[in-house]
């Protein structure tokens, strides 16, 4: 196999490279920070209004559904990176087939791509931060943590972005796409607790990898200290991983035929 | 392998596998070659013989099936990086990076070589006086002429400085002026010693750049030598196109066959073609024969004549 591993000073030159793109226009950091904030306002203050507060949980409904969005604004910088972007650098920019011929190997691309969007997911994250210091959300030091937490949720993000990309036949495979993304991001828990859901409904749940970043985000965000949060770090590494090495495998055989 | 050659491939196959509704197919089946340094090195072929493919084995791109390949001494199958850290390559599509100006695609390809910060600027100075985009150095990729993008391409690919460059099909889809510009700036390269592979299917591009060529036919090399020496082994030295109503060609193509009118007649679409050491001779036979032509043209023998003969087919389809 000529595929062969990767170095850090190779991947880095991928890396360098999309940051150098990334950086040409803040526009893309703000557009994808303008939609959790829209969903914060509308939901977690309009609705929060006739909610009043989570039982179990001594925060206002605002509070409680911030660390959600701000998971689900990590999952979505890092997968729409792995997916929309690198489609079109694949089949209409033709980006890799410039880069195949130089030393890097097909997991230096693969994994400085993850990588890559782990960074995108970076800028965002800290933005929605900062906003929700700002509306007065943010309720205990444990905030600090969800920044490393975010990084984490773009792995698992990316990486399962970049194996979804390989399966993409065309443009219009985008809609299946959103119709994995849209529910999940409405039934991962991100509007109310798990125990809105009846028993047999929550294993179900529960297996949903932005429901494992919710968790990660919110209980540290919320200043709730628990082991199972442990369970969502090696839920998420293991999902990024794993997208990565499925990746790599079928990037291999589409780039070096 | 002696140490004078940089490319050696013996029974080289590519085989690509059987995809859904897709048969295994083998685009090149058991080709030698060699190639000695300074050398420029053509595959002369209608598309589909099997150039590109095996340009991509030489990159070190694509695993070879069977036989046996060695790239500056190197087995690409274990030394990919190793090698194409050494070669230089301009692919088919430019595939530049078009979010980056012209300084930007020199300076990010650099860095996938490893090379340092101050190396890239330095080189990168020399590269936009050779390809001549110095006044557009810090454009978008996007405002550049396609003959300007295929110069920052090949510009490009000598960012690490090659031993080899394999150019796919470097003038295709150019105007001829950007394609006589893109010569000379090849030719530069050849004097300055680099040593060049080049796939085409353009037989002028051919016989003006190549020092040896191996014309490639469905997967094989089916001749190989300096373009003179092509020409004189397979073909009459003189070449006599005729023009008639299209409708009339085979049956005068026949006449002349009768006559034992040249070497040899081909019958293509729109002329009849003779192959004869003197054309002139050859023309004031055909008037004799109280034939008359629409046109006739008495020219040299070209590499596509050579193909013609090789393969009966014409290069550019």
């Amino acid at each position: 196999m000529i595929a062969s591993g990767w170095t850090l000073r190779r991947t880095g030159s991928l890396v360098e490279r999309n940051a150098r793109i990334y950086r040409r226009s803040l526009s893309p950091v703000l557009a994808s920070l303008l939609e959790p904030v829209l969903y914060l306002v509308s939901i977690g203050f309009g609705v929060g209004r006739l909610v009043g507060k989570v039982p179990g949980i001594d925060v206002r409904y605002a509070a409680f559904v911030a660390p959600a969005i701000l998971a689900t604004t990590a999952m979505n910088a890092a997968f729409n990176q792995m997916t929309f972007v690198v489609f079109t650098r694949m089949k209409t920019d033709r980006t890799y087939d410039a880069i195949v011929p130089t030393p890097l190997s097909i997991a230096d691309i693969a994994l400085g791509e993850v990588v890559s969007a782990v960074l995108s997911s970076l800028l965002p994250s800290v933005g929605f931060v900062l906003v929700m210091l700002a509306l007065g959300l943010v309720v205990s030091p444990g905030i600090l943590l969800t920044i490393p937490a975010a990084l984490l949720v773009g792995y698992a993000f990316g990486g399962a972005g970049l194996a979804v990309t390989t399966y993409l036949r065309d443009f219009s495979d985008f809609q299946l796409i959103q119709l994995v993304m849209l529910p999940m991001f409405l039934f991962a828990t991100t509007f109310y607790p798990l125990s809105v859901y009846p028993g047999w409904a929550r294993p179900v749940v529960e297996i949903l990898p932005l429901y494992q970043s919710i968790q990660l985000l919110r209980e540290p965000a919320l200043g709730i200290f628990h082991w199972n949060i442990a369970v969502a770090v090696l839920y998420l590494a293991a999902v990024g991983s794993f997208g990565l090495a499925l990746a790599t495998r079928r990037l291999s055989r589409q780039l070096l035929a | 392998m002696s140490g004078r050659l940089l490319v050696e491939a013996r029974g080289l196959t590519k085989t690509y596998r059987a995809r859904k509704g897709v048969p295994p197919f083998r685009a090149v089946d058991g080709i030698d070659f060699e190639l000695g340094r300074g050398e420029v090195f053509g595959f002369l072929g209608p598309n589909g013989a099997g150039k590109s493919s095996t340009m991509r084995m030489l990159g070190a791109i694509s695993p070879v099936s069977t036989g046996t390949l060695r790239v500056l001494g190197m087995d690409p199958a274990h030394e990919g990086p190793e090698i194409r850290s050494r070669i230089g390559v301009v692919p088919q599509d430019d595939c530049l990076d078009r979010e980056l100006t012209v300084r930007e695609n020199l300076f990010v390809y650099g860095r996938y070589f490893g090379l340092a910060k101050n190396v890239i600027r330095d080189r990168i100075v020399g590269l936009l006086a050779f390809a001549q985009l110095e006044e557009k150095a810090d454009a978008q990729v996007e405002t550049l002429s396609g003959g300007m993008r295929r110069r920052l391409t090949i510009a490009r690919s000598l960012i690490n400085e090659p031993e080899i460059l394999l150019l796919d099909e470097p003038t295709t889809g150019l105007d001829p002026q950007a394609r006589h510009v893109l010569w000379d700036r090849l030719y530069r390269l050849k004097r300055d010693g680099v040593t060049l592979i080049i796939t085409t299917h353009y037989m002028d591009e051919a016989e003006q750049l190549c020092d040896r060529l191996a014309v490639m036919d469905a997967g094989r090399i089916v001749a190989e030598g300096s373009p003179r020496e092509l020409i004189d082994a397979h073909v009459t030295r003189e070449v006599l196109e005729l023009r008639f109503q299209p409708d009339v060609h085979a049956e005068v193509a026949e006449r002349l066959r009768a006559a034992e009118l040249g070497e040899r007649i081909e019958v293509l679409p729109d002329r009849v073609v003779v192959y004869a050491d003197d054309g002139e001779v050859a023309l004031v036979a055909v008037h004799e024969m109280s034939l008359s032509p629409i046109t006739a043209l008495v020219r040299r023998a070209t590499l596509e004549d050579v193909f013609l003969k090789l393969t009966g087919r014409s290069l550019v389809d």
